[in-house]
């Protein structure tokens, strides 16, 4: 009954809505400018106008809509749900098939540049037997995938159609990656443990997002617990928020442009200090320039998925209550769990912590460079460590 | 004076007329029209918020019925004046009643409110014998724009939390040569009129407030570590430490403007529909019954009209952003809403069932310690002054009675 097909898929957005985009950002509105010298307020004047001004004047959607559909893109429907995903093959034999998953505010976006050296290892740094064949989907809801039109679609039921779509695409062994929301997916699959996953890879400690007491022994575990308290006292509103009231906020995430991208650019400290800067000083951090920036925040516009996505998080904090009500401990993960610490993540999770969450914990690494948005600040840095990780399971 | 550098820097008081000019109301309108709603939320009920039936309803009634001109002469019929107070214009409705010893009353609005919520009190107020009520019941009525709110001016540095808000008043109540009055709020205007009331300036004889901040340091420890409540506690103490602990960490809201206002300012500055959802996704019970409002269902004297002409206001002001930063501000003072407001003056409290905190007697006799006066309503929610305003004046009649 149900269609397994996949179908081909390209991006092609009417020239009349990205003229109403323009049209909107050219008569947008700003609020008076924050009271502070610094970002407690949330997103400054000058950042959001300078964003806005790039937007209208000299960012090229074009260029981004050519970028990803030089990439082999797909829709298949899964669990009632049409799902997006980007599906790159490496040349080489023997490639490790690799599910990775972007988080909230991203969206594949955040994961083009790691599909060079991901899938074509020996032309960045590496070897052939570091090779990935890569499957990239849009989370439901965001994106190009389908927004679901019913409840349920918790991070749980996301890593069960994450798990038909390897197997649609006929792999029998495989691995899979995650950061934020993307960690939460690829948690869950490490617990449901489908057949065909060896082993996964996060750079977002989720188990210690949901609140659980973590070690606080060492000056490193005491260091990441007041990185966490300082996240749930100040930086908590937006999660809140979208937890709790993600059609709210949708109504003008959907109807302004700079809201949406407001929205979007309060995320964390340090990324949004890094983005900031690419905008008011021209100066990017990694990979974060204003064109990738813009890339990201255009897909969630011209897809009008903002209320959709944030949706996400009411999804997780009611499974998370469902859990929390049932009694019942989750199941522990079933497969090996590698984790890389990226310093201007959240928090920097100490190798304890991850061994306090995951009982096999099969590679830790802590690098030099790199923020939430890992591997779309330093791809390479971030296609190395995935290497490193899974190197003992291919 | 017409120097306008040398008036803002002066203590007069100036005559105050709204003028919106045609060009922002058409704007306004336009961009009603041109609104691009998300998909229907995939729940039946409040439970992700504001639900789009109600915004289309609201967004149809607003581009086509809704006339902010009609607002515009019912505000410019009263006496409206602009002083500026330690650097900031206060704009205020003052009516004076025609009884000679009439009590002069100030009244503080809160959010998501404005003047607005308060212009079906002054009649009742100023009037009593023409509302059910004896010439002893005067009132002089002063209702102020909060600094940041509609057409007071927006304070261009920090600072500006319910103590420096409450100084003001003060200033305002001399200038207009009040020796004795009262003050009167609910929401922020709670927070406004105890701080007066610990402040205790000249001539204040007392306060009522329509939302007790009552609650025990003890209990706000247990509710910082979300704890359920503890043993020992009345049936009515219980329930008003659920409501503030859910109130506390449920409410993403309050969450968000008291941490970032400014990134909130963005989606209520550019979008006059973002901005009429936050505004309507207050609490649970007058969320719902502004829904059924726009659904036709009645709420009390609330019309669709009423709700517009305030969404309209921090509108066509641009205001939301620097009114989400009282919340902000009170996050950085480190004083906690709902602490018990140790207050020493004579206060009366009126609790209305559906507010969304229902203050215990016990609690409320513990945080204001001259408590004259204590009813609970029988009707009437968070915006009480708007939704039942002659029992609202008639238990401000009845609070202040024995300080007349």
């Amino acid at each position: 009954m149900a269609d397994s097909s996949i179908r081909p898929f390209r991006v092609d957005v009417p020239d009349d809505e990205l003229a109403d985009l323009k049209r909107r950002l050219a008569a947008a509105r700003f609020p008076s400018r924050e009271l502070v010298d610094d970002r407690s307020q949330g997103v400054q004047l000058a950042t959001n106008e300078e964003l806005a001004r790039y937007w209208a004047n000299d960012y090229d959607w074009r260029r981004c809509e050519a970028r990803v559909n030089a990439l082999p893109q797909f829709l298949t429907t899964i669990d009632g749900v049409d799902v997006h995903f980007i599906h790159v093959q490496s040349k080489h034999e023997d490639a490790l098939p690799l599910i990775m998953t972007h988080g909230w505010p991203g969206s594949i976006i955040e994961l083009l540049e790691t599909v060079g050296p991901l899938t074509d290892p020996t032309a960045h740094g590496g070897r052939a037997e570091d090779a990935f064949h890569l499957v990239f989907p849009s989370l439901p809801g965001y994106g190009f995938s389908g927004a679901p039109a019913e409840l349920g679609w918790s991070p749980a039921r996301v890593a069960t159609a994450w798990a038909e779509l390897m197997q649609r695409l006929g792999y029998a062994r495989y691995v899979a990656q995650g950061g934020d929301v993307g960690a939460a997916v690829t948690d869950a699959m490490a617990r449901q443990g489908p057949a065909g996953l060896v082993a996964v890879h996060m750079n977002l400690l989720v188990t210690a997002l949901a609140g659980g007491p973590q070690p606080s022994e060492t000056d490193e575990d005491k260091a990441a617990v007041e990185a966490l308290a300082t996240f749930r006292n100040s930086g908590f509103g937006y999660y809140l928020e979208q937890s709790t009231r993600p059609q709210t906020i949708g109504y003008a995430l959907l109807d302004s442009p700079v809201a949406l991208a407001a929205w979007m650019l309060d995320h964390d400290t340090d990324s949004y200090l890094k983005i900031a800067d690419a905008f008011v000083n021209k100066e990017p951090t990694g990979n974060l320039t204003r064109d990738n920036v813009l890339d990201n925040i255009s897909v969630y516009w011209l897809t009008a998925t903002g209320a959709s996505a944030a949706r996400s998080y009411w999804e997780r904090a009611h499974a998370q209550a469902a859990a929390a009500a049932s009694g019942q401990p989750q199941p522990p993960a079933k497969v090996p769990v590698g984790f890389t610490q990226f310093p201007g993540e959240i928090f920097r999770a100490p190798r304890s912590w991850v061994e306090h969450g995951y009982p096999d914990v099969s590679y830790f690494n802590k690098v030099e460079r790199g923020g939430h948005f890992a591997a779309w600040e330093e791809p390479q840095l971030f296609s190395e460590e995935l290497r490193a990780a899974f190197r003992s399971l291919r | 004076m017409t120097d306008t550098a040398a008036v803002a820097h002066g203590t007069d008081i100036r005559p105050f007329a709204v003028a919106i000019p045609d060009d922002a109301l058409v704007d306004m309108r336009q961009r009603i029209a041109a609104w691009r709603p998300p998909e229907k939320e995939p729940v039946d009920d409040q439970s992700q918020g504001v639900q789009l039936a109600t915004m289309q309803r609201l967004a149809e009634y607003w581009a086509t019925e809704h006339d902010w001109r009609r607002l515009e002469a019912t505000l410019n019929a009263l006496p409206q004046y602009v002083t500026n107070i330690d650097g900031v214009d206060i704009h205020f409705i003052h009516v004076k009643s025609s009884h000679e010893n009439a009590l002069p009353v100030i009244v503080s609005h809160g959010w998501p409110g404005s003047v607005i919520e308060q212009l079906k009190i002054i009649e009742p107020l100023t009037n009593p014998t023409a509302h059910g009520g004896s010439d002893a019941d005067a009132f002089d009525v002063v209702i102020p724009s909060l600094p940041g709110y509609g057409f007071s001016g927006k304070p261009d540095e920090t600072g500006w939390d319910p103590e420096r808000i409450a100084r003001a008043w003060a200033v305002l109540m001399e200038r207009l040569g009040y020796a004795r009055y009262v003050a009167q709020g609910g929401d922020w205007g709670t927070a406004i009129s105890a701080a007066m009331g610990r402040q205790a300036p000249e001539g204040l004889l007392g306060i009522h407030v329509n939302f007790a901040q009552m609650m025990p340091l003890e209990m706000l420890v247990h509710i910082r570590n979300q704890e359920p409540a503890p043993d020992g506690l009345s049936d009515a103490e219980k329930k008003a430490y659920g409501q503030v602990l859910f109130n506390t960490y449920r409410r993403g809201y309050g969450v968000m403007m008291g941490t970032r206002p400014q990134t909130i300012g963005y989606l209520v500055a550019d979008t006059p529909v973002g901005l009429a959802a936050w505004l309507l996704d207050h609490d649970t019970t007058t969320y719902a019954h502004l829904a059924a409002l726009f659904a036709g269902q009645p709420y009390g004297d609330i019309t669709r009209d009423d709700v517009l002409d305030n969404t309209s206001l921090y509108w066509l002001t641009n205001t939301a952003a620097s009114a989400a930063r009282l919340y902000w501000q009170l996050g950085v003072s480190g004083r906690n809403f709902y602490a018990a407001a140790d207050v020493s003056l004579p206060s009366a409290v009126t609790v209305f069932p559906d507010e969304y905190v229902n203050a215990p007697r016990s609690w409320t006799e513990q945080a204001y310690h001259n408590l004259i006066y204590f009813n609970e309503a029988d009707k009437g929610g968070h915006f009480a002054a708007w939704e039942q305003p002659q029992l609202f004046a008639e238990e401000l009649r009845a609070a202040f009675r024995a300080l007349r």
